[in-house]
Formats: structure tokens, C-alpha cells, sequence
């Protein structure tokens, strides 16, 4: 018998046996709270900022530019190739390379980049929380290996919290191979419980509200 | 019958330091999870919905293992069944001899843990490295996990120091979080070459056959992101029915664990990456693991041991795991959750003491978010212990003297003939109870080192009597 028809008929036989209906489960629960999308901004910031995040409203475009060339200087930065970052001109900074479809470009880029430019699909006010859906304008890496991580987000994009996302999305994998909720910097406390942070993913993340 | 390490458990209680760093570590864990629930009032409505689901999913486990299985394959996934760790292992070392691969990055997990994987592996000529700080600093120390979440508690940055400059060959150094960006450069260097990432999973998801992991380093998300093949080893009991069910149990386990509304980081993956996808791994592979969790899912009683979402909630309120700390328990689970569960992994003769390493002061089923009445499974686990015992003839006195008692208690007028008999040997004066060597040898001596017995006054009866008679 294969280990897999073992497990399954020791897992029966363990249940009482027999044949086993479709079981249908408890009722999900779901709660959405009714806020309306001006009054998510701030909670958000204030969430982003207990978690030791930098938050900004950006009033346009140039001015969203404006802050992300202040905060990476020369670079340099890898950026996503989302098309928020190009109509922004967040691509086109000096010291950002963008653009990657090659695997081996893109990890060499990111393994010696300082910043790393992305968007964000959706982000949580309540948790102060990125949302990543990896595609092919996301990667995974570009917010993950370089130590500054830095989020462009439409202001229409900011739901209530992780209900609404899993109500809005109840199937992430049927878009994605990897859903990333990212909820402040990386962070330690593995040492005397002393909190550090920046361990192997960002130290620092910066929102950009659009 | 083994009692518990005596002389182990010695050393931790004299142990200054180490008392300190597991009493001020686990208080911090509580008092953070305090905090992070005073604003989730509907705390208890999220424990209820989590019991119910589990209890759900357990009882109709045969069915979401198999919902899971097709749609991690529909989702190019590769799922390996493995009865035990040695499946497990060879699975691995198969793996590794295909892909011709050497160096695997591994984040933790408990459920590798449970079956020595990086022993294992080391024996095949493999290197695994964890990749998570405090488990990277017990595997250079050669160690296992003190707690279920902070593996290295019972260190102190002064034995990172040490450990460090022995193993890494860097200069010494005490500052934490120079320590941290040391291990971030060293394990940098592993994750960009490491040709396997193995990690754990929080959650199986049975809807869209995925994978759920919750983490604060990052390091997961390298182990799972970086090499091209990615490998999950999940216990069968880690399934859900439905990704929608996370909004109840992704909010209960940051908040018990550590007191964080998330995590820093939630991956939730389905599948190898995508055609159009620029990055991720090429393959994926999901290892089911039973090793004993179907013989835990037999017991109608007990099988709710299998809800667990190993949070460590109940290590840090046990005021037993306080004092001794983790090393002391047999297994890789320790505190409360491990005293219930390591009995019916390995069978209840295997460690018979650990039932009783419990005040039963219900810290722990008053704090599991799931709401696993660990109190109850200890006293279960009490009773099959006593049962294995006289089954073996062990224990005859002991199960005679209550026979004894049970007798009596059941017979009023010899219960107060043997309460006058008492109070004529046990007078207020105690010269009985004061003589040594009278009750302090024998079967009673244990107990009585830690008691004193109480002073025999007039009964209960009497004084009724006396106040009725006074009444007339």
C-alpha cells in the first residue's frame, strides 16, 4: 500500500470509517466594517507608523518622485515593473534600474541594490499591511532582499483590514502563485528578546499614498 | 516507571541566569499578547469560530486532505505522503541526489524538528542550514528549541558571542544587533546559493491547495523565494478548509504568539511560479507527514490535541514550564501542549511524569485560541497512565490505599469511628505527626516532605451534635 493510501484509510478508519461525505464547514466569518476610503488614510499611517514604517501622502505624481528621490539619493534601486511606477516617473529616477523579465539580472540586481521600488496591490489599514501578489509586474524580490523597501499604493487600493481582503480575494492562488502581506519591517527579538530590526528582509519600509 | 530528570531539572531551578531569561522572556510573550488583546473584543467570538473549524476539519480530515491534495496539484504543486520521518528523509535525500543539490536553506519549523530532519540529512551528507536567528544560533550550539517561538530563549547575547566567533570565525562580539546583521550577511550568502529551501507551513489550505507561513524575519520568505526548489513538510493536522478562514486564525495566532495583530510577514503560496511570474521556485513539493497523528486523531477525547496552531500561548502562562523551562521535557515540544502531546505520540508508559509536571491550574486551556481543554487532557492522561500501570501491576499500594479510602468514605459510621481514632493519635499537640521517621519513610514520605498535616481538631459531626444539643 502506498503511504499516501495508508494515511488516508488509518486517517477513516481513525474518523469510524466508512465513506466520507463532502463536508461542508462552519460559515466563514467574515466581517467588514462600513469606512468609508477618506477615512482609511489615516488609520493606516498610524499603524504603518507604530510598526516603525515611514508613511507619506503623495498629492501627485511629482511630488510621490520628489520623495522617492529624496529617500534613495544615488541608488541604487531597483524598482517592479509596475505601470504606477512608470507613469509616476518613479522609474526613470537617476540610480533605479527597472524593467527586468530575466531571473539572473533581476536577483543580481536586487542582492546589490540599497532600495527596492514597488507597488502594492492592496494594503490593510487596521494592520498597516502590504498586500504583494507576485506577477509580472510584481517580483517577489524586489521587496524582499534589499534592506529599504519602498511601497507606492493608490489611495483607492487601502481596504479596511484582512476580512475585506479575503472577501475581495477568497481564492488568492486562482491570480498567483504568492500572496506576501507585508505588515512593517523585518523584524527580531530571537536575542534576549531585544527587538531588532532589518534581519533578513527590509529594515526599513516607506508608503507612498497616491 | 521513569520519574522526571531529577538532577536536569536541579540545575535549571539553581540556574540564576537561565531563570531569569525564561521568567522575563514568557512574561514579555504574555504581556504583549495582553496588550494586543485588549483591542480585539471580539477575542472569544474568534476562540469559539477556531474550535469550531478545527473540530470540523479533524473530523472530516480524510476528506480535506484529499480536497487539498487535488488542488495543490491543479496548481502544478507535487504532493508527497510520508507515514514518518524516515519517508521524510529519504524523500529528501532522493530530492537532493535528482537535482543534484548540496546545500539546503531550511526556516523553521517544528514539525522538522519533531523528526530530527537535520540530523538526518547531515548522516546523508547534505548541509542544512537554519536560516531563522534564534534556531541558527541552537543549531550552531548543537541544541534543540527551548520554546515552541523563541527557540534560543535561554540565550544570552553574551553565549551568541561565544558561539560566533567559535563557529563563524568572526571577532566576538556582544552587541545584539551587530549579532543579527552578522548572521544576516552569513546567511545571505546561503540563501543566493542554496539549491533547496525547506520550510514548515502554519496552515494547509484546503480550498486552493496552499500553503500558508507566518514569520517576522524575512528568512522564510528567501527559503521559499530564492532556490528553485521549494519543499513544504507539513503535518496532516495543519489543514483548513477555506483561505476565507484565515481572517479568524491569522488574527489569533500573532496575537497569542507575540502579540502582534500579523506577523511582519504572511506568505500565502499555491503552486510553483507561473509562466509570466519573473522569480519564485520552478518546483514545489508539499509532504504530508502522519508520523503518529493518526493514532492521536483514534481517541474521541483526546484528538482535539491535534488543533494546536502551536503558538506558545501555554509555554509562557505555565508556571511549571517557567521554572523548569523546555530542556527538561523529553521531547520537542514543550509546556503544556508537549505534556499532552508527547504521551500520546510516543504512548503513556513512554514518559509517565509528564502528565503530572501540572499544578492544573488551567492557565493554559484558559489561554489556547483554539480552545483545547489542555486542563481535562492532563487528567485523561493521568487516568491511562494509572490504567497502564496496573495493567503491568505497577502501582498496588498506591491503588490499594485509595481502595482503602473509597471504602471508608462510603461507610459513615466507620468514617467517624476512623475520625475519632485519628484525633486520639493526632492530638492538638501533633506528637505524631512531629516524630521522624513515623510518616516520612514509606509510601507517604514524598508527600509529606512538601506538607504538613492538618491539625486534627473536633470533626464536623461533633460540632453539629454539640450545636444541636446546645439549640434544644
Amino acid at each position: 500500500m502506498t503511504a499516501r493510501d495508508e494515511i488516508l484509510k488509518r486517517a477513516r478508519e481513525a474518523l469510524g470509517g466508512g465513506f466520507q461525505q463532502p463536508a461542508t464547514p462552519p460559515e466563514a466569518r467574515i466581517v467588514l466594517p462600513e469606512i468609508p476610503r477618506e477615512a482609511r488614510i489615516e488609520p493606516f499611517f498610524r499603524a504603518v507608523t507604530n510598526l516603525a514604517g515611514k508613511a507619506y501622502l503623495a498629492k501627485s505624481y511629482a511630488d510621490a518622485r520628489e520623495y522617492v528621490a529624496a529617500v534613495i539619493g544615488e541608488g541604487p534601486a531597483v524598482a517592479s515593473n509596475a505601470p504606477l511606477l512608470a507613469e509616476s516617473g518613479i522609474t526613470y529616477l537617476p540610480g533605479v534600474q527597472a524593467g527586468f523579465t530575466d531571473l539572473q539580472a533581476l536577483r543580481q540586481a536586487c542582492a546589490s541594490a540599497a532600495f527596492g521600488i514597488t507597488s502594492a496591490e492592496f494594503a490593510l489599514a487596521d494592520t498597516g499591511t502590504l498586500v504583494m501578489l507576485s506577477s509580472a509586474e510584481e517580483a517577489r524580490m524586489i521587496s524582499l532582499l534589499p534592506p529599504v523597501h519602498i511601497a507606492v499604493v493608490p489611495r483607492v487600493r487601502i481596504l479596511t483590514g484582512l476580512d475585506e481582503l479575503l472577501w475581495l480575494v477568497p481564492q488568492p492562488g486562482l491570480s498567483t502563485s504568492s500572496m506576501v502581506l507585508i505588515t512593517g519591517p523585518s523584524r527580531t527579538a530571537d536575542i534576549e528578546q531585544i527587538l531588532v530590526r532589518g534581519v533578513h528582509g527590509p529594515g526599513e519600509v516607506h508608503v507612498l499614498v497616491i | 516507571m521513569s520519574g522526571p530528570p531529577q538532577e536536569k531539572i536541579h540545575e535549571t531551578l539553581v540556574n540564576i541566569r537561565l531563570q531569569t531569561a525564561i521568567y522575563t522572556s514568557t512574561a514579555r510573550l504574555a504581556d504583549h499578547r495582553r496588550t494586543a488583546l485588549s483591542t480585539l473584543p471580539e477575542f472569544e467570538e474568534l476562540r469559539t469560530q477556531a474550535n469550531l473549524i478545527k473540530r470540523h476539519t479533524i473530523e472530516n480530515l480524510g476528506f480535506y486532505l484529499e480536497q487539498f491534495e487535488s488542488n495543490a496539484k491543479a496548481h502544478g504543486a507535487q504532493v508527497v505522503w510520508a507515514r514518518d520521518a524516515d519517508e521524510v528523509a529519504d524523500f529528501v535525500w532522493d530530492l537532493s541526489k535528482r537535482k543534484n543539490a548540496q546545500l539546503i536553506v531550511k526556516s523553521k519549523s517544528m514539525t522538522s524538528e519533531e523528526i530530527d530532519l537535520n540530523e538526518r540529512l547531515a548522516h546523508h551528507d547534505l548541509e542544512p542550514v537554519e536560516t531563522d536567528l534564534g534556531e541558527y544560533i541552537i543549531q550552531l550550539a548543537g541544541e534543540r528549541p527551548y520554546h515552541i517561538v523563541a527557540p534560543a530563549l535561554h540565550k544570552t547575547r553574551y553565549d551568541v558571542a561565544d558561539l560566533f566567533s567559535e563557529k563563524l570565525g568572526v571577532p566576538r562580539e556582544v552587541e545584539i544587533e551587530k549579532q543579527t546583521r552578522i548572521a544576516r550577511s552569513v546567511l545571505r550568502e546561503k540563501f543566493l546559493a542554496a539549491d533547496i529551501g525547506i520550510s514548515g507551513a502554519n496552515f494547509l489550505i484546503a480550498d486552493s491547495g496552499a500553503v500558508t507561513i507566518v514569520e517576522n524575519e524575512g528568512n522564510i520568505r528567501l527559503t521559499t523565494t530564492a532556490p528553485k526548489i521549494h519543499v513544504v513538510i507539513a503535518g496532516i493536522e495543519k489543514i483548513i478548509p477555506r483561505a476565507q478562514d484565515l481572517a479568524v486564525f491569522l488574527k489569533l495566532l500573532g496575537r497569542s504568539g507575540t502579540g502582534q495583530a500579523l506577523t511582519v510577514y504572511t506568505s500565502f503560496l499555491t503552486g510553483p511560479r507561473r509562466a509570466e511570474e519573473i522569480d519564485g521556485p520552478d518546483e514545489l513539493y508539499i509532504v504530508l507527514l502522519d508520523n503518529g497523528r493518526t493514532r492521536l486523531l483514534a481517541d474521541r477525547e483526546k484528538r482535539e490535541s491535534l488543533y494546536c496552531i502551536r503558538c506558545g500561548a501555554c509555554l509562557n502562562h505555565c508556571p511549571v514550564y517557567r521554572k523548569i523551562g523546555g530542556h527538561n521535557y523529553p521531547w520537542v515540544y514543550s509546556g503544556p501542549i508537549g505534556a499532552i502531546i508527547t504521551p500520546q505520540y510516543m504512548g503513556v508508559a513512554h514518559e509517565p511524569w509528564l502528565p503530572f509536571a501540572s499544578s492544573l491550574c488551567g492557565a493554559c486551556g484558559e489561554v489556547c485560541p483554539v480552545k483545547i481543554d489542555i486542563p481535562k487532557l492532563l487528567l485523561d492522561l493521568r487516568a491511562e497512565v494509572h490504567a497502564d500501570e496496573a495493567e503491568r501491576g505497577q502501582g498496588r499500594l498506591e491503588r490499594l490505599g485509595f481502595r482503602v479510602w473509597a471504602w471508608v468514605m462510603r461507610h459513615p459510621r466507620l468514617y467517624e469511628i476512623a475520625g475519632l481514632m485519628a484525633s486520639a493519635v493526632l492530638p492538638e499537640d501533633r506528637w505524631f505527626a512531629r516524630a521522624p521517621g513515623l510518616l516520612n519513610h514509606g509510601p507517604l514520605g514524598a508527600w509529606l516532605s512538601q506538607r504538613d498535616l492538618p491539625p486534627v481538631g473536633k470533626s464536623f459531626r461533633q460540632m453539629w451534635r454539640e450545636r444541636r444539643k446546645a439549640a434544644e
